[in-house]
């Protein structure tokens, strides 16, 4: 009995706030993925432009909730996703038509590409904080738990109870249907393979006619698509403040260099490669380890290897790990 | 007047100096045309300016009497010109099948139909067909490559040094390839090192030295010219 309450006692901590986080950075890793690949840069304005999908979603969570219009059990913001996409897709396209053009025609090279992108990230960050605000916002609605820590203890008679949040579950069904449709998109149609083939080799993608214009499009499409999905889905499931989606690009960018930037499967694995490990070295084990060791031997302490303040620390030890042993990223990278 | 030709062009890259000077150069369907020279001659040019890639100051492209000088290298694919490039000429992280329906890209016709063909004319294609080009070898690769020039069944095919770093039993089967596109009445232009061997293939070719027509003739008579011989076949 011990045993399994140890079991439910890790699933409830670790394994399923890793999945959900996990398919948070993998939106957000597969994004700064389909930049590199496509765009050749590396985008460093990702967390900020999640936060103003985010931001989008939440107002237009307002005002259909001023409308009265709800979902029921699920969160009004589902509703406000396809709005807020339109808005962050219209909001990059025009990034990219004042901005990135300009050096994408002049040629430039990838370094300066991302040094104009950090100027994105500071402009998008301003216009987000005087938009909505700094501060921190909950705009979830609708049923909280799908199951609540209380009732699962009173069906099972364990100690230990299992919540499941209806956000959990939400992020990691959508981040399921999202990833297979862009898998899908990728690698069975046309224009998805005539992406592949443009970041694979942009001057024989253009010698075989394919229309680099509308790459770049659809590539800022798909990454508005990402973007406002995966910001919305980790605001759901915390809360929306700016400067933690700004922090965020720091696992995100080691989860899309883990999986070998450039793969967006690698960069799908990646994200939850260090939502776990993040996860798995800030737990305190404490308890667990009471479950599963005879009371004698009771551990004094948290059993807990870094504090949650070192979690980011943990990204980057991966990254180093895995850049040094496998340089190209654990995957085959640059194939889109 | 031949098929494919290109008069009197001279032009350079970008604001540079000019690298051909009324450089003219012309092939008809079924034929292989070769382009030699020493390094720098601007070979590479004369062929990359055919195809639309550098701003001609003068002269004319024209294309079955066509002018079509002023069109993007992507106008002119769509008139039913392939070029093979001499490094990067296949997308090394995706299929052969894939490579092969990217090359029919702006085409809507029945790829499956114009894979077959491909495969008929390139077999060791059919078994890889799955595989990734990056993990073929350079023959094979070279194969590839042709193979998805070949996908919009062009009138006009040119080739940059195709047999460039790959083993002489390979040259020999490139060559070999080489021909059989030809006898489905394309016209070929290429531009090689191996001036002997391309020689032995084509049916005219023509000499540039400093961006300039130089010698010009039937392969043969190139190869028995003596002043030729000195000077690029190594007597």
């Amino acid at each position: 009995m011990d045993f399994i309450n140890a079991i439910i006692l890790l699933l409830n901590y670790i394994f399923i706030p890793a999945l959900t986080y996990g398919s948070q950075l993998a939106l957000g890793a597969i994004f700064v993925t389909l930049i590199y690949g496509i765009l050749r840069f590396a985008n460093f304005a990702t967390g900020d432009m999640m936060s103003f999908g985010t931001m989008a979603a939440i107002l237009f969570t307002w005002y259909f909730q001023s409308l009265g219009v709800s979902l029921g059990v699920l969160p009004t913001a589902l509703i406000a996703i396809p709005f807020a996409i339109i808005f962050m897709i219209f909001y990059m396209l025009l990034i990219d038509k004042f901005v990135f053009k300009y050096y994408r025609n002049q040629k430039s090279p990838p370094v300066q590409l991302a040094m104009v992108s950090i100027g994105v990230m500071f402009v998008t960050q301003a216009v987000v904080r005087i938009i909505i605000g700094p501060s921190d916002r909950r705009f979830f609605d609708g049923e909280k738990f799908i199951i609540k820590a209380g009732e699962f203890k009173e069906i099972t008679g364990l100690n230990e109870g299992l919540a499941i949040k209806s956000t959990q579950i939400l992020t990691i069904l959508v981040t399921l249907i999202l990833v297979s449709t862009l898998f899908w998109f990728l690698n069975k149609t046309k224009t998805g393979k005539s992406m592949k083939a443009y970041s694979d080799n942009e001057d024989l993608a253009l010698l075989s006619g394919i229309d680099p214009k509308k790459i770049v499009m659809i590539t800022w499409i798909i990454a508005g698509i990402l973007a406002t999905i995966g910001g919305t889905l980790y605001g759901l499931d915390k809360s929306f403040k700016p400067f933690t989606y700004f922090n965020n690009m720091l696992p995100i960018f080691a989860a899309a260099i883990v999986g070998g930037i450039g793969n967006p499967f690698g960069a799908f694995l990646g994200g939850y490669v260090i939502a776990f490990s993040e996860i798995f070295l800030t737990y305190a084990y404490k308890k667990f380890f009471m479950y599963v060791l005879p009371e004698s031997m009771e551990p004094d302490g948290l059993v807990q290897l870094l504090s949650t303040d070192y979690k980011f620390a943990v990204s980057f030890s991966i990254l180093v790990i895995v850049l040094l042993y496998r340089p190209s990223g654990i995957f085959k990278g640059k194939v889109l | 007047m031949a098929f494919f030709e290109g008069n009197k062009m001279t032009g350079g890259y970008g604001n540079g100096p000019d690298i051909i000077h009324s450089c003219s150069v012309t092939v008809d369907r079924g034929e292989i045309v070769s382009i030699l020279g020493p390094n720098g001659a601007g070979k590479s040019t004369a062929m990359k300016a055919m195809l639309g890639l550098l701003n001609l100051k003068s002269g004319t492209v024209t294309i079955d009497g066509k002018d079509i000088s002023n069109l993007s290298p992507q106008d002119r694919v769509k008139q039913g010109i392939s070029f093979v490039p001499q490094t990067k000429n296949v997308f090394a992280g995706m299929t052969v099948e894939e490579n092969l329906e990217m090359g029919a890209f702006l085409f809507d016709k029945d790829l499956k139909k114009l894979i077959d063909d491909i495969f008929d004319l390139f077999p060791i294609l059919k078994e890889k067909r799955n595989q990734l080009v990056g993990e073929l070898s350079g023959g094979q690769r070279q194969q590839v490559a042709l193979g998805r020039a070949l996908m919009i069944k062009p009138s006009v095919l040119m080739l940059d040094e195709p047999t460039a770093g790959v083993s002489p039993i390979v040259m020999d089967e490139l060559f070999d390839h080489i021909i059989k596109v030809k006898k489905t009445n394309v016209a070929i232009l290429m531009v090689e090192q191996n001036a002997k061997q391309a020689l032995n293939i084509s049916d005219r070719g023509y000499v540039l030295v400093t961006g300039e027509n130089r010698y010009s003739g039937t392969g043969k008579e190139l190869l028995n010219d003596s002043r030729v011989r000195s000077s690029f076949l190594g007597g």
